[in-house]
């Protein structure tokens, strides 16, 4: 069983491209409807934790399955097993990229692909936006997100939890008015 | 081996462990801020990683920690960076799992949610724009004057992001192949 948990994570961790959300499907489709480890109710449980949490979320979802099925020792199988692939295959292209980056034209190319990879983080910024709920509020804390980053005015961390807290303050001005 | 920068390895992918909500791309201005102004890696590296990263498996986390982390101190380097940025969450859900299983309709974690997403909405916009003014005009935004305009790699910006909201499905590890084309394209044979 416990084999079993890490060899899934592993192949999860192996096969996904592109970032957490790719992963889901496999997800499901093997700790839901293969294996049964949690039922589709528990799935959309650890998605919304997963998502209300930091960290990547094939980590969180690893961790919660791993602690369902086996406890602490099933969530450390599951994360290192999720972790694996990522390590090994980076630690090999860190070492055989070293090698090439002062070749000519893989500079060329890099230098068409660094424009590239600002139109995917620009991309991601809009994708992220429309998922947004459109209250003032929420324009508001873009703008101040934006140029507070932009100019270098505070440290990113800082702005985060500044968001955060006044997210927390309108959630309970808003509760008290609800009340009233 | 320095066991100093090590430790210090491990401390910041741990802190920017704590600090990821909503997935791999919320990474970049931290990453950005921490590992550039430590030196570990320039912004043309990172946006070199980010390409990579996303044409190889994996969570984009756990890439970046692994490479930055090979490319400082080797194996020992990555296995201590990636335990880093993992350790948070799985901390967090540990405690999550076991006792705290209203956890995502709590109000005060709903409330904090509901400012951090478009905080980070707004910071991963000005990480856009910083990445689009150093690949395109080789600047920064606090160095606006000297500004190195080319119509080559404004061609290469128009042409692929034209493509992506034309062709919304399209996987990032084509977007990485077409602008890499056109680079040795227009770079190689052109000018």
């Amino acid at each position: 069983m416990q084999f079993i948990l890490f060899w899934t994570f592993f192949k999860i961790g192996l096969f996904t491209f592109g970032g957490g959300y790719a992963m889901i499907p496999f997800i499901h489709q093997y700790a839901v409807e293969k294996y049964k480890w949690i039922t589709d109710d528990e799935f959309l449980d650890i998605i919304a934790i997963a998502e209300s949490t930091p960290g990547p979320i094939a980590i969180n979802s690893a961790t919660y399955i791993g602690y369902k099925v086996k406890g602490v020792s099933g969530s450390a199988l599951a994360t290192l097993g999720v972790v694996l692939p990522s390590l090994i295959i980076i630690t090999l292209i860190a070492a055989f990229f070293m090698q090439f980056k002062d070749n000519v034209y893989v500079e060329f190319a890099f230098k068409g692909i660094r424009i590239g990879v600002a139109v995917l983080v620009l991309n991601a910024a809009i994708r992220m936006y429309k998922k947004l709920d459109k209250k003032l509020l929420s324009y508001f804390l873009i703008l101040i997100g934006f140029l507070l980053v932009l100019f270098e005015l505070l440290p990113v961390i800082l702005v985060i939890v500044i968001g955060g807290v006044i997210g927390i303050i309108y959630q309970l001005v808003k509760a008290r008015g609800e009340e009233v | 081996m320095s066991i100093k920068l090590l430790l210090e390895l491990f401390i910041t992918f741990f802190k920017i462990g704590i600090f990821t909500f909503g997935g791999g791309y919320a990474m970049i201005p931290l990453i950005t801020e921490e590992v550039i102004t430590k030196g570990w890696l320039t912004s043309e590296q990172l946006m070199d990683f980010i390409a990579i990263s996303e044409s190889t498996p994996g969570p984009f986390a756990i890439n970046i920690a692994t490479f930055i982390g090979y490319n400082q101190q080797g194996v020992l380097g990555s296995i201590l960076t990636t335990f880093g940025v993992v350790l948070p969450s799985f901390i967090i859900i540990l405690i999550i799992a076991k006792a705290f299983h209203k956890f995502a309709s709590n109000k005060y974690v709903v409330g904090f949610l509901s400012g951090v997403k478009p905080v980070i909405v707004g910071i991963i916009f000005s990480v856009a724009v910083g990445f689009i003014l150093k690949s395109i005009f080789n600047i920064s935004v606090l160095e606006l004057s000297e500004i190195d305009f080319k119509w080559s790699t404004l061609l290469i910006f128009a042409c692929v992001f034209t493509m992506t909201r034309i062709w919304k499905k399209i996987h990032p590890i084509f977007i990485i192949l077409v602008s890499g084309m056109m680079g040795l394209i227009i770079y190689g044979l052109i000018l």
